[in-house]
């Protein structure tokens, strides 16, 4: 058993088991800074598990439930059902869950809850594959990354969640970045304010140093590449028509120069890169027209 | 005070869990269980009922909303049927394991394949290891009384574990009957509200639900749902006592029709258990001393009760709903066999895919058992003479 010397800043715990560098962690102590103690938490098996805990032990100061890998929109719909009929519907309830929990198996419990307007938090912390498993390909691993099952680089393109999750019309949606804090504090804090009326999703680029090969140090440092390659872009989508770029990136930096720095995409050749740069920059151009 | 209503099996289960006061709904439909989410649906829309009806879109969605609900402290309620119960399957052991008493129709119907709608135990048989109570009515009458006391057992400090009340697929499901529906107030004195004795969900009191569990903890909550099953009979007796005080009709976990003097007994599940009694009656009258012992309790598995109630029977046979695939005989049987130790017990097999088991039926099984003709193999006693080349490919 630990000795607690200091009392922990924020609602999560210090001496986290997750990997140096991870982005995840950052973000779900960003998330809980901004949506404070009057919280209910649900997290699917994945790299949040940690936070739930192990044994008797929990990292969060909050009450939370680990769910099924594929039900955390359900359970969350479910909580804040039963808080309404107390008179309690003022609980934030939020689902936190990662990529292949909500692009993959999750879908349909998300896109249920979506759909019926359940007034949840829902964030996905995107790290590209799933990782706690050890690096298996998801819906959202980009193309041509290596994972364990997909070993010659990943051969199709990534699910666009987010444009899925904005067909829904909810309240708000947003795409984030560790890399952007402030940017993402306001985001959390429009989409808890979004909640009183419906949904809200925020999709946030969490980079993985362990399944990206990349430097633990150098995760913020991923992360504003990403954004500043037009890989990651940063924006919000309110009532699924009103699309807005927060971070807008005047002069993009080249895709090349955000792979280099990790090891997944180090059997890319010239004209698979020259293939991703067309990508994002259509992409990014579709989007700034919305 | 109740009033007397023509009322089909799925129509008692929503009138069970209105009275109940369920606060949270979450529900899918599918055939035969349809009417039950319609009908909760209605409730709430003509303020019949003070719940939120959440509108899932599977039934796995249904069950993680009916634990997400519950653990907020509320009564949540939801129903299911076949495909959809094994759908279910995965979260129906975070019920039991969370130790959220939840109460849930099954309406009993096949699983696939080959497709069909209708009746057998298939679905249910294929959880009973699950951590579920299995309480089996055999009409729509007790349907809704079963609900009712499936409430006050599984929400006992002793219990805390989910229930299931089954009822056969069209047999139950879809056919009227005269119904006593008690009055609210009545109900309310016999099923208090929901109080939440175990895990929860409160920002004011945080606690972290079923996270991830060491082996040094992992056997031992084990345990605890074991305990909790040992201790789930005494709570049920207690439960159908205060019932006939209150209601004036009497449960309990077993019920032997004809079986003191009998020589051959048919143990059933379910609404065959009504056919049977009219079987035994014809055969009584041909001076056959036969009867009937209906198992209500399936989980907990009342075992002395069978043991003593079959004591002086010499020739027992179980009808099985569901085929039982590699076992020795079937699901009921098998577990009968174990409570008899020794005595021949013949297992027989019909039902299957929504066929009727008639008193024909029940005649062939209780004349081979008369007749000392027990055999070793299952006998699946209303299987066509040309079952192998049913729908052979060659």
């Amino acid at each position: 058993m630990l000795t607690i010397k200091s009392e922990s800043r924020g609602l999560i715990a210090h001496g986290v088991s997750a990997c140096a560098g991870c982005g995840l962690e950052l973000a779900a102590r960003i998330i809980l800074d901004v949506l404070g103690s009057n919280t209910v938490i649900v997290i699917p098996p994945g790299c949040a598990a940690l936070f739930s805990g192990y044994g008797k032990e929990t990292v969060t100061k909050i009450p939370g439930f680990q769910g099924n890998l594929e039900s955390t929109a359900a359970y969350a719909a479910g909580i804040k059902a039963g808080f309404e009929v107390q008179g309690r519907g003022d609980i934030q309830v939020l689902g936190l869950a990662g990529d292949g929990a909500t692009v993959d198996i999750g879908l349909q419990a998300l896109s249920g809850a979506l759909e019926r307007g359940d007034k949840i938090l829902y964030i996905c912390y995107d790290n590209e594959a799933y990782m706690n498993t050890g690096i298996q390909g998801s819906g959202s691993t980009p193309l041509n990354a290596w994972t364990t099952t997909t070993p010659g680089g990943k051969s199709v393109y990534r699910k666009d969640m987010i444009g899925i999750v904005a067909a829904h019309k909810i309240p708000y949606a947003a795409t984030a970045s560790v890399g952007y804090v402030d940017d993402f504090k306001k985001k959390v804090e429009k989409a808890k304010a979004a909640t009183a009326e419906g949904p809200a999703y925020i999709h946030v680029h969490a980079p993985c140093p362990t399944g990206w090969g990349s430097k633990p140090e150098h995760t913020i440092e991923v992360a504003k590449l990403a954004v500043q390659s037009l890989c990651w872009p940063l924006y919000e989508i309110v009532n699924g028509v009103n699309y807005k770029i927060t971070v807008p990136v005047a002069k993009p930096k080249p895709v090349s120069e955000y792979l280099k720095l990790q090891k997944r995409f180090s059997g890319v050749d010239a004209k698979q890169v020259e293939a991703m740069q067309t990508a994002v920059e259509l992409d990014y151009a579709r989007l700034t027209k919305k | 005070m109740s009033t007397r209503v023509m009322l089909d099996g799925n129509g008692a289960a929503s009138e069970g869990l209105r009275l109940a006061k369920v606060r949270v709904i979450s529900a899918y439909p599918i055939t035969p269980q349809s009417p039950i989410s319609e009908k909760l649906a209605d409730f709430v829309v003509q303020g019949k009922l003070d719940a939120k009806y959440i509108r899932v879109e599977s039934e796995h969605s249904a069950m993680c909303c009916a634990i997400g609900a519950q653990l907020t402290g509320v009564r949540a309620g939801t129903a299911t049927s076949s495909v959809g119960l094994a759908l279910m399957h995965e979260v129906l052991g975070v019920a039991a394991g969370c130790r959220v008493p939840i109460v849930m129709p099954v309406v009993n119907r096949s699983l696939v394949s080959p497709w069909s709608l209708w009746c057998d135990h298939q679905d249910a048989m294929a959880e009973r290891d699950g951590g579920w109570m299995q309480l089996y009515a055999e009409s729509a009458q007790e349907v809704l009384d079963l609900i009712l006391i499936a409430y006050r057992t599984a929400e006992d400090a002793r219990v805390q574990l989910p229930a299931m009340v089954c009822l056969d697929g069209f047999f139950l499901s879809h056919m009227s009957d005269a119904v006593y529906v008690p009055d609210q107030a009545t109900v309310d004195a016999y099923l208090p509200p929901y109080v939440c004795h175990n895990f929860h969900l409160d920002p004011g009191d945080p606690v972290f639900i079923n996270n991830l569990t060491p082996t040094v903890d992992y056997t031992e909550m084990r345990y605890q749902q074991a305990v909790a099953f040992r201790q789930a009979p005494e709570v049920l007796m207690e439960a159908m006592a205060d019932f006939k005080k209150v209601f004036g009709r009497d449960y309990s976990m077993i019920e032997a029709y004809q079986c003191d003097d009998a020589e051959a007994v048919i143990v059933t599940l379910g609404s065959m258990s009504g056919t049977a009694k009219y079987t035994v009656d014809q055969l009584r009258a041909q001076g056959k001393k036969v009867g009937v012992l209906k198992i209500t309790s399936y989980r907990p598995f009342p075992a002395g009760q069978i043991k003593q109630a079959l004591a002086k029977v010499a020739v027992v046979g179980v009808m099985d709903r569901s085929p039982g695939y590699g076992a020795q005989v079937a699901p009921v049987a098998t577990e009968v066999r174990a409570v008899l130790g020794g005595k021949p017990v013949q297992g027989f097999i019909a039902g299957l895919g929504g066929r009727d088991i008639s008193p024909a039926t029940f005649t062939k099984a209780f004349e081979k058992l008369l007749s000392q003709e027990i055999t070793a193999d299952v006998d699946w006693v209303d299987v066509k003479e040309n079952a192998l080349t049913i729908r052979e490919v060659k």
